[in-house]
């Protein structure tokens, strides 16, 4: 199981969650990713694509402006 | 045992797309959505961004209504693609900066070719004939399913029964008898579908989904494009051109006027790609200066700025210049005096 980051502050939804998902795609179920964002609209659409794509979110989090969304990738 | 037939769907996050997907799953065909990003997508971009607009939500509409389909989306950024199509669309534009013709076959296209490497068998679309007036017309139907590539593996099941049969009707992968005939602008037959779907929540945007359909949008673009002499952009132009007031008191620089703190928020993270100015000495906005302005360029640009702060009226106001390279300089500047900003500057 590996974890890796993914910076996608500055950009807007839904470019954040193409980012995540083109991140997830060379990952491994297991594997977890912590993405941070400044767009809040994350916080509503990145669990939105992990539900339909069969991801799960771990923990989010939010403040000064940035928003922290930790996700497992499914199989 | 019978083939498990595969269809793409064109998601847009309204309701059209929405119904016909719908549709299509109720015969048993598994359906997964895609959505395609040309940075000029009408989503909550600006919502996320202005402070005013923080009680509407957020949500993306092509992933909610994956949700409520119960569906996969995937979300493709086709950004630098979609130039070609907005800088020389062979069909032309609509009423504004709108290449509709050329999107929807550039779109499809895309779908054919995610088709194809991914083994699906035919392209959804939420297209209805005579819903929109440039590119949902009864002759245009064919064109984009020649000219995207689709051909008749491109079926539209909101107006199926309109159009001859496409070939998941003819190999009987679906029932053509359980499609539809729906055709014009009326919302009354997909409003009826919904209910019967038991969707009592959509989205119906009224310009579509896309700001070049917005004529000051599409204003802003065009003057981007010939104060630099190039119709080319970047997606930090395209989005610059979501936010803030646009003026242009000379051909060689424009200057983007924060209207809210939202909107300064987001502007701060431009403060190294521009030079930016903001009043030190009252309250008042964050500015953007696209171009190459002169010392005197700044003067001006700064007492224009001192008009949108508390100091408006002050006979003097501290306005601090910082550079891209992070340099910062004050200098002291009169309010542009005058009831309103002549009227060829504002964008």
């Amino acid at each position: 199981m590996t974890r890796e980051v993914l910076n996608v502050r500055r950009l807007l939804c839904p470019l954040p969650v193409i980012r995540t998902q083109d991140k997830v795609k060379q990952m491994h179920p297991g594997d977890q990713l912590e993405v941070i964002c400044t767009d809040p609209g994350v916080m509503q659409d990145i669990p939105a694509w992990c539900r339909i794509n069969g991801h799960k979110v771990l923990e989010s989090s939010s403040g000064d402006h940035e928003y922290i969304i930790l996700l497992e990738v499914g199989s | 045992m019978k083939q498990q037939r595969k269809a793409i769907a064109l998601i847009s996050g309204g309701l059209d797309s929405m119904l016909a997907a719908k549709t299509i799953m109720e015969q048993g065909i598994h359906v997964e959505g895609i959505n395609f990003f040309t940075g000029f997508c009408v989503e909550g971009h600006t919502h996320a961004i202005r402070e005013k607009d923080k009680a509407k939500p957020k949500r993306n509409n092509s992933l909610w209504v994956a949700e409520q389909l119960g569906i996969k989306l995937h979300i493709v950024d086709v950004i630098e693609e979609y130039k070609k199509v907005l800088i020389n669309p062979k069909h032309g534009y609509g009423a504004n900066m709108n290449p509709c013709l050329d999107c929807k076959i550039f779109m499809v296209n895309k779908a054919k070719q995610w088709l194809v490497e991914n083994n699906f068998d035919f392209i959804i679309t939420g297209e209805v004939i005579g819903q929109r007036p440039m590119s949902q017309r009864k002759w245009t139907m064919p064109i984009i399913s020649e000219q995207s590539g689709a051909d008749d593996l491109l079926l539209r099941p909101l107006c199926a029964l309109n159009l001859p049969a496409t070939l998941p009707e003819r190999e009987g992968w679906i029932d053509r008898e359980k499609l539809h005939s729906i055709t014009g602008r009326s919302r009354k037959p997909q409003i009826s579908m919904a209910k019967q779907f038991g969707f009592d929540e959509y989205s119906q945007p009224a310009g579509g989904c896309c700001f070049l359909t917005d004529k000051y949008y599409s204003a802003k673009l065009v003057d981007l494009w010939k104060a630099r002499d190039s119709r080319d952009y970047e997606l930090d132009d395209v989005m610059l051109l979501k936010v803030g007031r646009h003026i242009r008191p000379k051909p060689h620089f424009k200057m983007i006027v924060a209207r809210e703190e939202g909107e300064g928020r987001f502007m701060q993270g431009y403060k190294r790609d521009y030079i930016s100015m903001y009043c030190t000495s009252h309250t008042g906005p964050l500015v953007l200066l696209d171009g190459s302005p002169s010392a005197e360029d700044l003067y001006l640009a700064a007492s224009i700025t001192a008009r949108y702060g508390q100091g408006r009226d002050a006979e003097q106001v501290d306005m601090a210049i910082m550079e891209k390279d992070g340099s910062e300089r004050t200098i002291k500047v009169k309010p542009l005096a005058g009831e309103k900003l002549p009227e060829e500057w504002v964008i």
